[in-house]
């Protein structure tokens, strides 16, 4: 539409205008990728597999209606989405994984490299991932860091390979950092740091996650907080510092601290809503979702104190491209790959606290006031709501944990699955036992 | 020729089936529990060190313990509930028709999932649940009963909810059996109610019971769902250690446990079978 338009056309003009901001630009159309025949990929399915957190039915249905062909979106837990890519790498197409699973898949040689020049936005993307640093820090490389995993040696994907390379072994698409959660009106006080997670004022009121290689970070970092011990590196610990922790888990448990410990996002979110627990390991989106319930929750700003202590632990998934995948339906993944960056899917997933690795897209299609409040850590300036249309923040309240860029120069350590795992995974149990 | 291969032909597809569906899985995850893990990737070899590792492991026995702690428990409630619930439905309930329409009564609750009928009761339990609730109201207590949830008692409360059907099944179809005529018999030989109940009764539903008690007890060994939702996850049971290896691709460890627990059940199972003959059980009726 040119400037010149004729007069009659200007309402509609205005309109369209008013909708599309009004609606947070979420009709914008997508533009610029070069679109291959439609007759030819409309027969196309992508199957995009991974946790439902990150792969999100939504995002899918948004895709293919932008894109023309079908995606469909198939959520596994963790571990029955890791075997399926390693023991059915054909019923896969793009696989979506954190860090630690793109090792394994990259160990048995099922992925296949993902060309960066091909990706428009790729110079959009963070440099916490491409570079290792953000705001002026290195990033932390406790655990498994996506930068540490991302790039390998060519379209063959050998190995991981560590510094800038053209080709990646994923693509990082939605990332957060974890924390403590907690009730404010039940705890009385400011949360700041991990060793509230083991305060003893909170004996039969906490819960720590409950799954091993990550549940135990959440300890470390309480007892890193408490001065227990200073971790070599919480995200791979030796058996001795497994051993300690797992001690200290023990005399908590034994003395009534934990009452319970949860392993799925809901059993998180009715912990805190039902008042069994005041404080515990918790992601960003089920404060958000307590929130929801008109119960009030705070997500707590642990970030790096100046003695080097505290700090978010980190995650972050990605999109890997199956060994298989060639001609036609390669060219629509990386059309998917691309749609991905472009914006849509970084607006869904801040409205319900994650980020996109890209922001700069994403911000075109949120309306100013939500992306100041999501990214930016501002004072909302209108009402904020979830990606359900509930109201979780009032004008003037300032998202928790502050801005992206302070959330992730406080990346303490990243998810991971240790060196010793087995024997970790066998003390982790033995807490849960004793 | 042709009459001695009937048998065998008319066996065929259900061999066939068995085969491919429980002996085969089986055989694959006895190899694995002898492979050998090494940083993510799992390599084919003869090694002992993951049994080592499971029999080895103090874990192993906190494990078994307390999944024989559950299994006692839920045996003896679902027992006496189930024994007695068939006893009713069996010999006081007049009316036949009447007696199959309370038992099919007893099967509603299977309709929906296992999953559902858990978990309604953490809203029972929770400490602003319905129980806790009530007693407050009524001013029996002063603070809610936190013991209620996340704890042994929760676990036991929901597998005895979930499992006393499989107990009710046989005792029923046992009792069902039982001539009346012998309870005539011991009312003229001078027995009295609680006589029958124990001299009479008890034995001829002996394999019922039995039978009901392999169910019960497998039911809570194989489980790891229960004790991880009702125990709030401060319970670990033998399979759930099992999910959190598969977790992180630790398959020949799992297996070898898997295969320990299979051994543990069968050898479960061979003392009950001493006690019953399950042949007759399912295939003798009058």
């Amino acid at each position: 539409m040119s400037e010149d338009t004729k007069p009659a056309d200007s309402g509609r003009r205005a309109v369209l205008k008013t909708a599309a901001l009004g609606i947070a630009a979420a009709a914008v159309p997508i533009s610029g990728f070069p679109q291959i025949m439609k007759r030819e990929i409309k027969d196309i399915t992508l199957r995009h597999i991974g946790v439902s957190y990150a792969v999100q039915r939504a995002i899918g249905e948004q895709a293919s209606k932008d894109l023309g062909f079908k995606i469909e979106m198939q959520n596994l837990d963790t571990s029955a989405s890791i075997t399926r890519f390693v023991t059915q790498p054909n019923s896969v197409d793009i696989a979506d994984m954190e860090g630690w699973q793109v090792k394994v898949a990259m160990a048995r040689g099922i992925l296949q490299g993902i060309d960066s020049q091909k990706i428009k936005e790729f110079d959009g993307i963070l440099p916490i991932f491409t570079q290792g640093v953000y705001e002026g820090r290195k990033v932390s490389r406790q655990g498994i860091s996506p930068y540490e995993t991302m790039y390998t040696d060519g379209p063959a994907a050998g190995k991981i390979l560590e510094g800038q390379q053209r080709w990646l072994t994923f693509l990082p698409q939605v990332f957060n950092a974890d924390s403590i959660g907690y009730r404010p009106d039940k705890v009385g006080r400011e949360v700041t740091e991990w060793k509230d997670l083991i305060d003893p004022k909170f004996k039969g009121r906490a819960a720590i996650l409950d799954i091993p290689n990550i549940g135990i970070m959440d300890a470390a970092q309480a007892l890193e907080s408490r001065g227990d011990l200073v971790y070599g590196n919480k995200g791979n610990m030796t058996r001795k510092e497994i051993d300690t922790t797992i001690a200290a888990l023990i005399e908590l448990k034994k003395q009534g601290h934990f009452r319970a410990s949860w392993s799925t996002f809901e059993q998180s979110v009715e912990l805190m809503a039902s008042g069994e627990v005041f404080i515990q390991s918790m992601w960003s989106p089920a404060v958000t979702a307590v929130l929801e319930k008109g119960i009030p929750c705070i997500y707590a700003p642990v970030g790096i104190k100046p003695n080097g202590k505290e700090g978010y632990r980190g995650w972050c998934n990605g999109m890997g491209l199956m060994k298989h995948l060639t001609g036609k339906k390669l060219e629509a993944a990386y059309e998917y790959l691309n749609w991905y960056y472009s914006g849509w899917q970084g607006a869904y997933v801040a409205r319900h606290g994650y980020y996109s690795p890209v922001p700069r897209t994403a911000k075109a299609h949120m309306t100013p006031s939500e992306f100041d409040y999501w990214y930016m850590g501002k004072p909302a300036a209108e009402a904020i709501r979830s990606s359900h249309g509930q109201p979780i923040g009032a004008v003037g309240s300032v998202r928790d944990g502050g801005s992206l860029a302070q959330r992730f120069s406080n990346i303490a350590c990243w998810n991971t699955v240790m060196d010793e795992n087995q024997y970790m995974v066998q003390r982790w149990n033995e807490f849960k036992a004793a | 020729m042709s009459i001695r291969l009937k048998p065998y032909l008319q066996l065929a597809p259900l061999t066939l089936v068995l085969l491919l569906f429980v002996a085969m899985p089986l055989v694959f995850v006895v190899i694995v529990s002898f492979f050998h893990t090494e940083g993510f990737d799992t390599v084919a070899a003869f090694s002992l060190e993951n049994y080592a590792s499971v029999l080895g492991a103090k874990l192993t026995l906190m494990l078994y313990l307390k999944m024989a702690k559950y299994a006692v428990l839920t045996w003896f409630f679902c027992t006496v509930i189930g024994f007695f619930i068939a006893y009713f439905l069996v010999f006081h309930v007049r009316n036949r028709t009447v007696a199959i329409g309370l038992f099919l009564l007893c099967t509603v609750p299977f309709w929906t999932s296992n999953v559902i009928r858990m978990i309604s009761w953490l809203p029972m339990l929770g400490q602003e649940g319905v129980v806790n609730s009530a007693l407050m109201a009524v001013g029996a207590i002063d603070s809610p009963l936190r013991f209620l949830l996340y704890s042994d008692f929760a676990v036991v409360l929901a597998y005895v909810h979930l499992f006393t059907i499989f107990m009710i099944v046989p005792v029923f179809n046992a009792m069902s059996r039982i001539d009346r005529n012998l309870f005539e018999a011991a009312l003229d030989a001078g027995a009295g109610r609680l006589q029958t109940l124990l001299l009479v009764v008890l034995p001829l539903t002996k394999s019922g019971i039995a039978l009901g008690s392999i169910f019960v007890v497998t039911l809570v060994m194989g489980d790891f769902y229960v004790v991880k939702v009702m125990s709030g996850g401060r319970a670990a049971s033998v399979v759930s250690a099992m999910f959190d290896d598969i977790s992180t691709m630790l398959f020949p460890h799992a297996a070898a446990s898997a295969v320990i627990l299979l051994a543990v059940l069968t050898a479960l199972i061979a003392l009950v079978g001493r006690f019953i003959d399950v042949r007759h059980e399912l295939v003798a009726s009058k």
